[in-house]
């Protein structure tokens, strides 16, 4: 107890000198101002939607609920593919029922998840390389002009694949009988979600 | 002395300490060029803070490295030569390369990466010679208007080995398959991030 009490001085002394380190604000370098706002819109991009949200979190619990090689060919496959779509979209390829084609991906899987389906890997990959291209093309049309390109790309796909990133960690539930019927109670909120989207882009 | 006085002096050493050290930071410079580090240091600087430049040669080091450490080790003495020598040439010559160069190197290196692509060395010597003669040739040619010179291109191919010899060494002894399948996953994000800078190249009105 002597030597607790000798000791927090010193606890004291450092969580001092760790808030008064940590009370700083950002330091914004103006110079890269600008193309650091690329990034962030970039890395914001993707987040802004819901029925984008859900779809990416949605390839990751179907990933997590197939397992390998699934787990790891989907989010391999997905940035690539949303990309080709995003090039289609820059280079002003019009693709028809965009928004169509993103409730689509919302309501088709999330009912995978829910029903836990396991078609044959190719399908899969196939499937969702499709919702790939939808989501890509409609982020390609609505990207703004003035950003650095490169910036804005190192966002827009980093924060995409945290989203699978994300539908990965949480479908590590899987492995848990309760675990399961939480995901496919998530797929079925999914699958409901994307009626509404499929609902509003039909209006 | 009492112990309610070593207690004082000790929240006094404290307080002093913290203030101290609150009021210690210099200033910030963001101009690289007030820096005083000279030009070896800004090229040094330069790579590191150009993500045009350290992506593709990140996503060559990491190839090289899921290939084994004989393609790592013929991506490190491969690149920087290659480097070193397009920059020579881009000192010289001030011309112009198409910046869609950037946006292939990204394409073919993160796609090669995500696929796992099982090259023969030779095929990783090409591709570390491309990579080395196309950027090192661009950094030249930027780096002749402001006068930087070979001092800032050095910087640059210091750094450039440092990264192949740094990544291709941590990325050589991975077995676990999600380790290697963690870094194919940054191989095709490096492959998207290609693509849409492609069609940021070639959009409408570009």
């Amino acid at each position: 107890m002597r030597r607790v009490a000798s000791g927090a001085p010193a606890a004291v002394w450092i969580l001092l000198q760790l808030t008064l380190l940590g009370w700083t604000s950002a330091a914004y370098a103006h110079v890269q101002q600008g193309e650091a706002g690329s990034f962030l819109t970039g890395l914001g991009h993707p987040i802004s939607g819901l029925d984008h949200v859900l779809a990416m979190i949605a390839v990751g619990l179907w990933g997590a609920q197939l397992g390998a090689p699934a787990l790891w060919l989907l989010p391999v496959t997905f940035p690539m593919v949303m990309a080709l779509g995003g090039m289609v979209g820059l280079l002003g390829v019009p693709l028809p029922g965009v928004e169509m084609g993103i409730a689509a991906s919302a309501i088709l899987l999330g009912l995978a998840v829910m029903s836990e389906l396991r078609p044959p890997l190719a399908a899969t990959v196939v499937l969702v390389g499709i919702f790939g291209v939808f989501h890509g093309h409609a982020h390609g049309t609505e990207l703004p002009a003035g950003q650095n390109a490169l910036l804005y790309s190192m966002g827009f796909v980093a924060a995409t694949g945290c989203l699978h990133g994300v539908g990965i960690g949480v479908g590590c539930l899987h492995r848990w009988p309760w675990g399961r019927k939480l995901l496919r109670a998530a797929g079925a909120a999914v699958a409901t979600a994307g009626v509404f989207f499929m609902w509003r882009a039909a209006a | 002395m009492s112990g309610r006085a070593t207690r004082k002096a000790r929240w006094a050493l404290a307080l002093a300490g913290g203030f101290g050290m609150a009021v210690w930071p210099s200033w910030a410079q963001a101009h690289l060029v007030t820096t005083g580090l000279g030009p070896l240091y800004d090229g040094l600087s330069h790579f590191a803070l150009t993500p045009e430049d350290l992506v593709p040669a990140l996503a060559l080091a990491l190839l090289a490295g899921l290939r084994g450490p004989a393609h790592g080790r013929r991506a490190l003495s491969v690149l920087p030569a290659a480097w070193l020598l397009g920059g020579s040439f881009g000192l010289a010559a001030h011309g112009g390369v198409s910046p869609v160069v950037t946006s292939i190197s990204f394409v073919l290196l993160g796609g090669l990466l995500a696929v796992d692509a099982r090259l023969p060395l030779y095929a990783t010597t090409m591709l570390a010679a491309l990579l080395g003669l196309f950027h090192g040739y661009l950094n030249g040619t930027a780096m002749a208007q402001p006068g930087l010179g070979a001092l800032a291109l050095l910087g640059i191919v210091v750094a450039a080995f440092t990264l192949v010899a740094v990544a291709a060494s941590l990325v050589a002894p991975l077995r676990a398959a999600w380790t290697r399948v963690a870094v194919r996953v940054a191989g095709s994000w490096i492959a998207a991030i290609g693509l849409l800078l492609l069609g940021w190249a070639f959009r409408p009105g570009a």
